[in-house]
């Protein structure tokens, strides 16, 4: 009796089976590596925000380690499949462990990852400082299916909202703090200072999403969530609801505008003189 | 199965056609049933997959409207996970093969084992009637998340159709949990002697795993949904605070908090990749193994990584959450835990690669879908380190990044698992070999499939595209990537038509494939040792003892390049086949 296992189809089938399998796990490798690079270099967006672009950096130092350990283990694995087929009368070597090389593929992963855990729980805490007193602060409303804003306007506070007020914004006119805010269907963000941006909802969960920023937050109902960070270019940016908040849920796209704090200072007065 | 039928009518007391084949006690006849009902619910998940991916890709056919779109992505997230990988793992393998595997006639629980697959079977009733009610299956994604879930109002989906979700979804739940009971007792207590715990094939351990997973996660679930039907049906208020106004209603509840559905759901949601993952990478190991000729390298490191993998999933699941307002400190704490769970899993890939290393590699079908799982498992692994890495995962939380990442290493990691040991003990379940040829056909429209489907998908969240939108041409950003949709779903079409010819080998070779004797792949371990298909109760005569591990193939010095489980002595050795 043969000692090996009933292959239900003659040897030459598992040789060609092997090669093909190899080569394959070498092509898509490449491919996928390939792929990989070209998506980072031209279709991600170029960073706008001071920690976008820290979190982009990371992105990017992961991303090598990841594709260098994808395409070693490809090669490996392609070289292993075509070159370790079986032939004919040779034996495989009975290895059941090895210490020395088990310790080692598992103590260098654990120091990489750690090391990497360390250098995200940095740049986590940074971008979860909290915000300076002086930040610029502008409140984001997002509903079905859409996004708002208002602006604390010259006493530097948000009045009172309760979504139950019948009035532009749900503010409650009852708040002081309130009379002079100014609500707008635009978003404006101030260039190269910290900004805060508060995210509310009036309805159900949704996500502010500014692919050219790097960042997103989810709006959270009944709590008010935020975002600090710097802008550090100029110009209209894209902005997407990123978390699934109903029909509309795809048409919930919006604008955001960072802009000079003159350019913004001329439109806030003009806003004041409109009320 | 009528085939089935005349096969071995040698068993003692008769039975009828309803206690042999539908509420059979045999924990073959439940694993079977249990498998066949994943696979044809694939073949729904996969056409609703088709279907959206359709619509996505060409935006103005309009073959589905907004909300049909959301239900078909909800409908085909939980038919995938709850109503296939689940019960074809924890359900089909686990029912046929722990029980031959561990040299026990049968399982603890046998009414029990039955009484799980018919829960399974009822739950998915509401599933589907919920097609076929006003406003149609939920629209809230298979993660459910309220309010959107909670209030009728806030979407067609989340009427009547998101009730009978959660009604299906708890009942699926008390089924799991007879399950696990069973497969953790039959495994703790019945093994056969000789089988100690170290000398278990990795599917089992897997698969015991597994189990433990499933036992202390979907209560939890279960909770959740029964909160949220409350929250629904009863008025209270466990996930909805209170002032919000939809569709310009007010909404009455009060002083809920929808950040505890998240932690809820996810202490479930993350060990439940781990329960669809844990057994394939114990099937993987099997195929491996055999088909390598070699011993499995590092058996213990496999077994302890497979523990260590099963504490961590209990305290990683708040990275579904870094971008969802909870506290920032938390998000630290699991950010450390989740690229721990990196390491085991990296161990577990080297011990593959080095196990094919210096083997005698023959390539079945199985080892075909084998290899690739390994591929795929890094491929959508590696990314892993992103998402887990909690700032970089700010602008990649609910990305197609995501999406290409879970499918690569969970969903489709799996169904290769599932493949393979298809494959692998089709001659073990019915007494005839699956066809080769077909088989080969069906992993490369597979394997093709899959990596053009998922690897773009990595780019197109890079690009920024999010997840769950209808037509992405709202976003200016995303209108270049359309001929990469396109592609996805081309690719897409190939792994659908590799499922065809999956059901079409099965189907033909139940009558016509090769007859297969006891031990067609001169395998090591206790399934081997008996009929195919195995009679009831298993073994004709004595359950055999165990002398040595699982994977003794390529022993220097012994007559044959393996020595199976239950031969006494090297020397005794006879040929396979009895
Ligand atoms: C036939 C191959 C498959 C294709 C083409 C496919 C495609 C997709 C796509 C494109 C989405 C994202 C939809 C969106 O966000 O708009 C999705 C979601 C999903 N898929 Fe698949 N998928 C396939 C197989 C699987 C498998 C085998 C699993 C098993 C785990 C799976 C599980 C899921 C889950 C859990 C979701 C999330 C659903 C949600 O957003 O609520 N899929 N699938
Ligand atoms: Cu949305
Ligand atoms: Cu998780």
């Amino acid at each position: 009796m043969e000692a090996t296992p009933q292959v239900p189809s003659p040897l030459e089938e598992t040789q060609r089976s092997g090669l093909s399998l190899g080569l394959a796990v070498w092509l898509f490798s490449l491919l996928g590596v390939a792929g990989a690079l070209y998506a980072r270099w031209v279709w991600t967006p170029q960073s706008v925000t001071r920690e976008g672009t820290s979190i982009q950096s990371l992105f990017d130092i992961i991303l090598g380690i990841i594709l260098v350990a994808f395409i070693v283990v490809h090669l490996l694995l392609g070289y292993f499949v075509i070159r370790y087929r079986a032939r004919g009368r040779e034996a495989a070597l009975y290895l059941p462990h090895h210490t020395a090389l088990e310790v080692t593929y598992t103590a260098v992963p654990a120091a990489v990852l750690v090391a990497l855990s360390v250098a995200g729980m940095v740049l986590w805490s940074r971008v979860h400082a909290p915000p300076p007193p002086d930040a610029f602060v502008v409140e984001v409303r997002g509903e079905q299916f859409g996004w708002s804003a208002r602006y604390p306007g010259p006493d530097g506070k948000l009045g009172r909202v309760d979504n139950r007020v019948p009035a532009p914004f749900n503010v409650d006119p009852r708040d002081p703090a309130s009379r002079d805010d100014v609500i707008s269907p635009q978003i404006y963000l101030v260039v190269n200072r910290p900004n805060r941006v508060l995210l509310r909802t009036r309805d159900v969960q949704h996500s502010f999403w500014v692919p050219a920023f790097r960042l997103k937050k989810d709006l959270l109902p009944g709590a008010t969530t935020e975002l600090v960070f710097t802008p550090t270019r100029t110009g209209e940016f894209d902005l997407a609801c990123a978390e699934l908040c109903g029909v509309g849920h795809y048409t919930m796209a919006g604008k955001v505008r960072v802009v000079t704090q003159e350019e913004f200072d001329r439109w806030m007065r003009q806003q004041a003189r409109r009320e | 199965m009528a085939a089935e039928a005349h096969v071995h009518v040698e068993h003692p007391q008769r039975e009828s056609f309803w206690t042999r084949y539908v509420f059979s006690q045999d924990h073959k006849v439940i694993g079977l049933q249990y498998l066949l009902t994943s696979l044809f619910m694939a073949l729904v998940g996969g056409a609703l997959a088709m279907v959206f991916r359709t619509q996505l890709a060409w935006p103005q056919s309009g073959i589905l409207q907004a909300d049909q779109y959301l239900a078909a992505i909800s409908m085909h997230g939980t038919i995938m996970v709850f109503f296939v990988l689940t019960p074809a793992l924890l359900g089909g393998f686990a029912n046929f093969l722990v029980p031959l595997k561990i040299g026990a006639r049968d399982m603890a629980f046998p009414f029990v084992n039955m009484l799980s697959y018919w829960v399974f079977a009822l739950s998915i009733v509401p599933l589907v009637a919920s097609f076929f009610v006003p406003g149609g299956p939920l629209n809230a994604g298979w993660t459910a998340y309220p309010p959107l879930s909670a209030l009728p109002q806030a979407a067609p989906g989340s009427g009547l159709g998101q009730t009978l979700w959660l009604v299906s979804i708890a009942i699926f739940c008390v089924s799991s949990l007879l399950g696990s009971l069973n497969y953790i007792t039959t495994i703790l207590v019945l093994r056969t002697r000789g089988m100690s715990l170290m000398r278990m094939p990795l599917t089992v351990w897997g698969i015991f795993v597994a189990a433990v997973l499933a036992l202390l996660t979907f209560p939890v679930l279960m909770a959740a949904g029964i909160l949220l039907l409350f929250d629904r049906l009863a008025g209270t208020s466990f996930f909805v605070p209170g002032g919000l106004v939809v569709g310009g209603q007010v909404i009455p509840h009060t002083g809920g908090n929808p950040l505890l559905w998240q932690h809820l759901f996810w202490f479930f949601g993350h060990p439940e990749v781990y329960i669809v993952i844990l057994p394939p990478m114990g099937i993987v190991s099997d195929v491996i193994a055999n088909f390598a000729r070699k011993p499995v390298f590092g058996y213990p490191a496999m077994v302890a990584s497979m523990l260590a993998i099963g504490i961590l999933s209990f305290l990683v699941w708040g990275h579904h959450m870094f971008v969802s307002g909870m506290h920032p400190l938390l998000g630290t704490g699991f950010a450390l835990t989740t690229l721990l769970i990196g390491v085991p899993s990296a161990v577990k890939t080297f011990n593959w690669l080095v196990t094919l290393w210096r083997g005698k590699l023959y390539f079945s079908t199985a080892m075909l879908f084998a290899v690739g799982f390994v591929s795929l498992f890094v491929a959508g692994g590696l990314t892993g380190i992103h998402l887990g890495n909690a700032p970089v995962d700010i602008p990649l939380h609910d990305t197609y990044y995501v999406v290409g990442h879970f499918h690569l290493v969970m969903g489709t990691a799996a169904v290769f698992g599932i493949f393979a040991g298809i494959y692998f003990w089709f001659p073990k379940m019915f007494g005839r070999l699956l066809d080769e040829r077909l088989g080969r056909i069906h992993f490369w429209l597979t394997l093709l499939g899959v990596y053009g489907t998922f690897f773009p998908m990595y780019y197109v969240g890079m690009a920024g595209m999010h997840r769950r939108i209808y037509d992405y041409r709202a976003f200016p950003y995303l209108a270049h990537l359309q001929p990469v949709q396109v592609f996805i779903t081309l690719s897409a079409f190939l792994i659908f038509a590799g499922g065809l010819v999956l059901a079409y080998n099965m189907l033909r070779s139940l009558t016509e494939g090769r007859p297969a004797d006891r031990n067609p792949w001169r395998g090591t371990t206790l399934e081997w040792s008996t009929e195919s298909p195995p009679p009831h109760h298993n073994w004709p005569g004595e359950i055999p003892q165990v002398y040595r591990g699982p994977y003794e193939y390529s022993v220097p010095g012994a007559p044959q390049d393996y020595l199976p489980q239950w031969e006494p002595e090297p020397a005794a050795v006879r040929a396979g086949g009895h």
